[in-house]
């Protein structure tokens, strides 16, 4: 039971990652492609600035409660994905930096630089987050020491190049809805633009996947045998049509919340339909490491539950309060503050 | 080279780099938080202006440590994957509950500063640099706490081939932690006050915004002044309980060759690793060194030899790097005196200005050696006594973790140099805005 519910936790804190962090990096990557000049560029990069970082510590938690619940999947998972999960690291050391150190000098070669390094450092976490969890999903080749059978390339196969995409397109809908929240006029109708051109692309790709997913992994498995878990699929299935219909009614709010739906129900499709495993090995499904197989002693499980339901919720409460005092839409005006991006 | 040197590599390039901006935030974030609080106290702007300048080069900092500080947590993962199985019950607790107590707070709250100035009442942004300050400062002590267990595990039962958790209060309140963490954490906050005393030098020297600078200097000076004096009696008993906890780390530290009653102490000595014996061992002091270590004039000191080669710390290195941090810990008490008694007529003490101007580096150069003592000198372990590091590393390619070693040595390299060319560009600017008129 205890480790039922880490499991979930574990997938809940991955979801909502992705739900918060999801938008920055694809706002991130859209950015060169919305901003016509440099007041657009500031107000999107200031749109992310008050929250951006507190979106990243869910990635820390997430790692950091694989670690404490699951310390051998964490051992395996981290060191046979040694080199996709570095590159990862270094795109949002970049990403982080870009955004404090911008707008620092006013030079047009200083600002090209680290808007460079935004858009890498956005980019590829979106794509790779995508290729390393539907390689997850299909299960990765390691052996009984937990060493990785492969090379970067295998995880490039098909099925993780539509994983990469579908989280790709997810995150650039969700990013242009969140700019579309926070800017206005011309800024604003692009963005709306922007996330109805892209929304066909998902859905197209959203289909692709889960037809793929069919074939090319055991996810549905625990879906067959337990039907009324389709609930969270169809649940991303019509989170994903409401972003559509919010959009054409130009709810902003509304639309951005549907596709924050998505988001979660998506990832929370993948990890239901992992369960109980957390990190399958495609060599051998012996070899798998799951909730029961991986995790730390009962005694830390314990300790670690209270510690989880007594700050989360905090965090959840104090977040919530920073997205409410900072709703406000960004303009020139609050260019004009020394502290801006 | 193989994957494990290449690993002990690449974590200390990234432990030593991240280290050189996590001290100035301890200690710069509450520093910042005093003078808000005096502003929404007083309403004095000239408090408000000290808070927005020191602010700007805190963000510079920031932003370097925080993203490196998460290729820490999962390089346990990445590189040291044996380990992170043997003792993940333990270790990956603290660093699940730094995230969720610590990080999360401190990263929120800066967010809300920064963007905050006109957003929130003056009291609610000063609040939100108190919780930035204390979240970074909590944060520390449970980094800390996971660090002083890797030296002197405590807690714990050996199970299952892995280290399982049986006493959490026991790792969470032992002595060695509570001391580490005051060690580390004062050390940081005399980084800070002399990287405050240091540039405010610059401008009073150059007659620039004297009266802005002084005040910001007298701050920082009775704050380095406890704190330097407060490190060494911190350092003192911290180094007593490792004395105890870790007698190899002490007989490499002090270069003791043979085991010892009552040993001396040299103000002089030159430890000669190959010869395993001092080739210089000068200006002795009786029995120092048993009543320095263990606080008894008489007490046994064990020394390298009782260990075969193989189960002792790289000497020279830990050596050097505690008599270094000892004497800068000293040197900071003097600067501080020093300043103490010229606090009146800084304008007429250049040569002290130009000297706390060059300190600046000093207090960086003593944290790095301390963590040199305390990690290089645990060796060959990696869980004092318990697991060593050689059992520890992951089963990656050294090919893999040699490309990853070049990319952390030049991306860091580039950013240090971007960081220190903002914090230059800013620091030299002085502050912005209209000079206040009030207080």
């Amino acid at each position: 039971m205890l480790n039922t519910i880490w499991f979930l936790l574990w997938g809940i804190l991955w979801a909502v990652y992705f739900m918060l962090d999801g938008f920055d990096l694809g706002l991130g990557t859209l950015r060169p492609f919305l901003a016509k000049n440099e007041d657009e560029h500031r107000i999107i990069y200031n749109t992310m600035g008050p929250v951006w970082d507190g979106n990243e510590v869910w990635l820390i938690t997430a790692g950091g409660v694989t670690f404490a619940a699951f310390p051998t999947t964490y051992a395996v998972m981290f060191s046979t994905l040694y080199s996709p999960l570095l590159l990862i690291l270094f795109c949002l050391i970049l990403r982080g930096v870009a955004f404090e150190f911008r707008s620092k000098i006013d030079s047009p070669g200083w600002k090209g630089l680290w808007d460079l390094c935004h858009l890498v450092g956005s980019f590829g976490p979106a794509l790779l987050f995508g290729v390393a969890f539907a390689n997850i999903f299909q299960g990765i080749p390691f052996d009984k020491e937990g060493i990785f059978q492969g090379t970067l390339l295998t995880l490039l196969n098909p099925y993780g190049l539509i994983g990469g995409a579908l989280f790709l397109l997810l995150f650039l809908v969700h990013g242009s809805l969140w700019l579309a929240i926070k800017s206005e006029g011309v800024l604003h109708e692009r963005a709306f633009r922007t996330a109805s051109t892209l929304w066909p692309i998902l859905l197209v790709v959203a289909v692709v996947f889960l037809v793929a997913t069919w074939f090319a992994t055991p996810l549905y498995k625990n879906y067959l045998s337990h039907p009324v878990l389709f609930a969270v699929p169809l649940l991303a299935v019509v989170a994903l049509l409401g972003t559509r219909l919010f959009i054409a009614q130009k709810r902003e709010w509304a639309s951005w919340f549907a596709s924050a739906a998505t988001i979660v129900s998506a990832t929370l499709f993948g990890v239901i339909g992992m369960y109980p495993n957390l990190f399958p090995s495609s060599s051998d499904p012996a070899l798998s490491l799951n909730a029961f197989n991986s995790s730390s002693s009962p005694l830390t499980l314990k300790i670690m539950l209270g510690v989880a339901l007594t700050f989360v919720p905090i965090v959840i409460l104090y977040q919530a309060w920073v997205y409410y005092t900072f709703r406000f839409k960004v303009t020139e005006k609050d260019l004009g503050y020394d502290e801006a991006y | 080279m193989d994957a494990l040197f290449l690993s002990r590599l690449q974590f200390a390039v990234a432990t030593l780099f991240h280290f050189l901006f996590v001290p100035l935030t301890l200690g710069l974030s509450i520093l910042i938080a005093i003078m808000e609080t005096q502003y929404v106290r007083t309403g004095d702007e000239e408090y408000k202006r000290m808070a927005k300048f020191w602010g700007k080069l805190f963000l510079i900092n920031f932003a370097i440590g925080v993203v490196t500080g998460i290729t820490l947590e999962f390089q346990f993962g990445t590189n040291w994957s044996r380990y992170s199985k043997y003792v993940g019950d333990i270790f990956g607790s603290l660093l699940a509950i730094e995230a969720s107590v610590a990080f999360f707070l401190e990263s929120t709250f800066l967010g809300v500063w920064i963007f905050g100035w006109n957003r929130i009442s003056p009291k609610l942004h000063a609040v939100s640099i108190w919780l930035v300050a204390i979240a970074s400062n909590m944060s520390a002590y449970w980094i800390l706490v996971a660090n002083s267990w890797m030296q002197h595990p405590v807690g714990y039962v050996l199970k299952d081939g892995r280290a399982e958790l049986n006493d959490f209060i026991a790792i969470v309140t032992q002595p060695f932690a509570i001391l580490t963490y005051l060690h580390a954490t004062f050390a940081g906050y005399i980084v800070a006050g002399f990287f405050v005393m240091g540039i405010s030098a610059y401008h009073i020297l150059r007659k620039h915004e004297v009266r802005f600078f002084t005040r910001s200097f007298r701050l920082a000076l009775v704050w380095s002044l406890i704190f330097a004096v407060g490190n060494i009696g911190v350092g003192d008993l911290h180094g007593k309980l490792m004395a105890e906890a870790q007698p190899s780390k002490l007989a490499a530290v002090e270069s003791i060759w043979n085991t010892e009653k009552g040993a001396d102490f040299y103000l002089l000595l030159i430890p000669d690793e190959a010869n395993e014996r001092n080739s210089v061992e000068l200006f002795g002091i009786p029995k120092f060194l048993s009543l320095l270590a263990l606080g008894d004039w008489n007490a046994e000191i064990k020394g390298l030899k009782s260990w075969p080669k193989e189960d002792r710390p790289p000497v020279a290195m830990t050596f050097w790097a505690f008599r270094l941090m000892v004497g800068l810990g000293f040197f900071f008490v003097l600067l501080s005196i020093v300043g103490m008694w010229r606090r009146n007529k800084l304008e007429s003490s250049p040569l002290y200005l130009k000297t706390m101007m060059y300190a600046i580096p000093l207090p960086y150069l003593a944290a790095e050696c301390g963590w040199i003592v305390t990690e290089v000198g645990r060796q060959p372990w990696i869980v004092y006594g318990v697991m060593k590091t050689s059992q520890a590393v992951s089963p990656v390619a050294a090919s893999q973790v040699a490309i990853s070693l070049v990319a952390f040595i030049v991306v860091y390299s580039l950013l240090g140099l971007a960081a220190f060319v903002l914090m230059a560009k800013f620091a030299g600017k002085g502050p912005e805005g209209p000079v206040a008129v009030s207080g």
